[in-house]
């Protein structure tokens, strides 16, 4: 276990690596001169000398590579020329928004995925069958901003006519702004309950419930179709006829035999769906005005800001790349076979 | 008959048994195509995909007018736009178009759009697959590498990344979703040729003293080339949206004479409440365009999978 485990972590270092190779040559082949991106129309050749100076995008491209590469090992990641403020630090603050906007997705997507794969699966071919299969589809099918407008529109904004009462739904935000609330973690749930302040959590909670919807749809549809697929294999399996014959209450064979088996595939499609999830939240933030990394990322591709750019890709490789080798551990744990191997 | 023969009969019937009528002497696709028609989501699927490349194509016969012609703009008002009228059945669009116009078309460009990134996607993923999967060694450690750091970066910030370096044109566009394919291709193609190096067709192959690269090219690559198959037409789907999630990044079609889907949505959000339909419609039309697309590359799987062939 311990050396697979070794193996893992020393993997994804020439992967890093490659990507920070990569991502340096990317900023680099951007059109144009970086300094005026930067500066705009109103660039002069003094102000454009100075951010010269102040990134070393003047500087040869070996001894470039090579301040940038000793600063990314000190992590430090430069500040971003839009705002002034360093990469790092705002990646870090903005992080939790989008982290627990993420973990409400999940949650979303497994509570209601597992057990919608698992009907389908035992009643295969019937209507409960065909609305999970329809439901997965949907999820794939549907854009996740145009899901996200339409939620918005239907239980926040209101539409016209009777239709209007379904919107109780806050429509942007992680809290009511008239909420006092304490914050510690910036995680705004964790914060209400650790503070007692349960108006705050609750507040913050309902705050999540349609960007989560939306972004859940994407794991969601992925869930519910590897758990029903997964499942119709396991019910065929001998050991599950004999536990079936020995006389086993069926909550027992469900859930020490067949959910434990089924399960596995969906854990690890499940860590495969951080980087949709990442990804899926820079439409979603910016269309619930979340101050998450999302919302910062789409600010910073519609300004071209190449340094937040560049920063923001590797960290969210870096968290993608730990949580698939998180998951792979989660595999040793549950499935016993696996540790010895 | 011998007796011997007479003594078997029924064992051999029922162990071996023959195989049923209508497989017999199939060609793997020949059989694929057949069970492809007897399944009602590839029907439904295909339909859809081929009403929408009659639409493509004909759509200067079918739209009612030009399209981003803006001819009514003076009807447009900040605070409403026309809704359906006799000569507008889907009512104008917020530039003075009409809508059903400007849907038709976008038909177009979505298909112009899903056919030519997937193209980039799977020549560029075969090319990298091929030099992994046929060359092995340090080639397929290199390749393979390379595709890991690649497969890092969720597919649509690469996308993102690659359209940001281009800038705003068409061909960046598909580019960008192209690229962002490719190390899924590239994998997959590399999985199956691995699968299919072990046949014992290959042995026999090498065995005649075949060259590698014929084997490589004219027996593993076109045996290994079903997964790729399928995963392209899923991929028609995935482009579909990913072009609207483009346009929403401000990293679309600029050129606002060409009707495109993904804008149509993102320029009517800020029409949401009052007219809906700007949203909807647009929205509506990607996402059958994506169920089409979807339909079709399941089902292509589950008739190509052996599992599935009973």
């Amino acid at each position: 276990m311990l050396r697979f485990v070794a193996r893992r972590i020393l993997l994804m270092i020439p992967v890093l690596f490659g990507l920070m190779v990569l991502l340096f040559v990317w900023v680099r082949a951007l059109p144009g001169d970086p300094a005026r991106a930067l500066l705009g129309e109103k660039a002069t050749p003094a102000s454009i000398a100075s951010v010269n100076e102040q990134y070393g995008f003047d500087q040869p491209l070996i001894q470039q590579f090579l301040t940038y590469t000793s600063q990314l090992l000190q992590g430090n990641f430069g500040n971003s020329p839009r705002t002034g403020e360093p990469v790092l630090e705002t990646f870090i603050e903005r992080f939790p928004a989008t982290m627990e906007l993420a973990i409400a997705a999940l949650i979303f997507a497994t509570v209601v995925g597992i057990p919608l794969g698992y009907w389908a699966a035992k009643r295969a071919g019937g209507w409960m069958d065909t609305f999970a299969v329809g439901t997965s589809l949907a999820g794939v099918v549907i854009p996740v901003f145009v899901l996200a407008y339409f939620l918005k529109l239907v239980f926040a904004v209101g539409l016209p006519g009777p239709l209007h009462a379904l919107a109780v739904l806050p429509s942007s935000g992680r809290q009511n702004p008239r909420i006092d609330a304490t914050h510690i973690t910036n995680f705004y749930v964790l914060d209400g309950l650790l503070t007692r302040e349960w108006d705050a959590a609750w507040d913050a909670s309902v705050h999540l419930i349609l960007p989560a919807i939306a972004l859940g749809s994407i794991p969601l549809a992925i869930i519910v179709r590897m758990t029903r697929a997964s499942v119709i294999d396991v019910l065929s399996e001998d050991y599950v006829r004999t536990a079936n014959a020995k006389g086993l209450a069926q909550s027992t064979i469900t859930r020490r035999h067949v959910l434990r088996n089924a399960l596995l595939p969906v854990i690890t499609v499940i860590g495969l769906q951080t980087g949709a999830l990442l990804a899926g939240a820079v439409l979603t933030e910016s269309v619930f005005a979340i101050n998450g990394i999302g919302s910062y990322l789409f600010q910073a591709i519609s300004t071209l800001d190449f340094v937040v750019l560049q920063g923001f890709i590797l960290y969210i490789a870096v968290i993608y790349a730990v949580v698939n080798l998180m998951v792979d551990l989660a595999y040793g744990v549950i499935d016993p076979r696996l540790r010895t191997r | 008959m011998t007796a011997l023969d007479a003594l078997q009969g029924p064992i051999d019937e029922g162990l071996i048994g023959k195989p049923p009528e209508d497989e017999r002497g199939t060609s793997l696709w020949r059989g694929a195509f057949r069970r492809l028609r007897r399944n009602p989501s590839a029907i439904i699927g295909s339909v859809i995909v081929i009403m929408l490349v009659l639409i493509a194509l004909l759509a200067p016969l079918l739209a009612p007018y030009e399209p981003a012609s803006s001819e009514w703009i003076d009807q447009v008002t900040p605070a409403s736009v026309p809704g359906p009228s006799p000569g507008h059945p889907l009512g104008l669009d917020s530039f003075g178009s009409d809508m059903l116009t400007q849907l038709i078309y976008g038909a177009r460009q979505t298909l112009v759009i899903g056919i030519v990134s997937t193209m980039i996607g799977v020549i560029g993923g075969a090319a990298l697959g091929v030099l992994a999967g046929g060359l092995g060694g340090w080639w397929d450690t290199g390749v393979m590498r390379f595709v890991d750091i690649l497969l890092s970066i969720p597919s649509l910030l690469l996308a993102v990344s690659i359209a940001a370096v281009m800038g705003a044109n068409q061909w960046a566009i598909m580019i960008a979703i192209g690229a962002a394919q490719i190390p899924i291709f590239a994998r997959l193609l590399r999985g199956s040729m691995l699968g299919q190096r072990r046949q014992d067709y290959v042995l026999a192959a090498s065995s005649l003293g075949l060259r590698h690269r014929r084997i490589v090219m004219g027996h593993v690559l076109p045996n290994s080339l079903g997964p790729l198959i399928v995963q392209a037409t899923l991929v028609l789907a995935t482009a579909t949206i990913e072009v609207a999630a483009l346009s929403y990044l401000g990293l679309g079609q600029p050129d606002p004479a060409v009707a495109e889907w993904g804008r149509m949505v993102v320029k009517g959000q800020d029409r949401l409440q009052s007219d809906p339909r700007l949203t909807i419609l647009p929205g509506l039309c990607m996402t059958i365009t994506a169920l089409g697309f979807t339909l079709f590359g399941e089902a292509l799987r589950e008739a190509l999978d052996p599992k599935s062939r009973r």
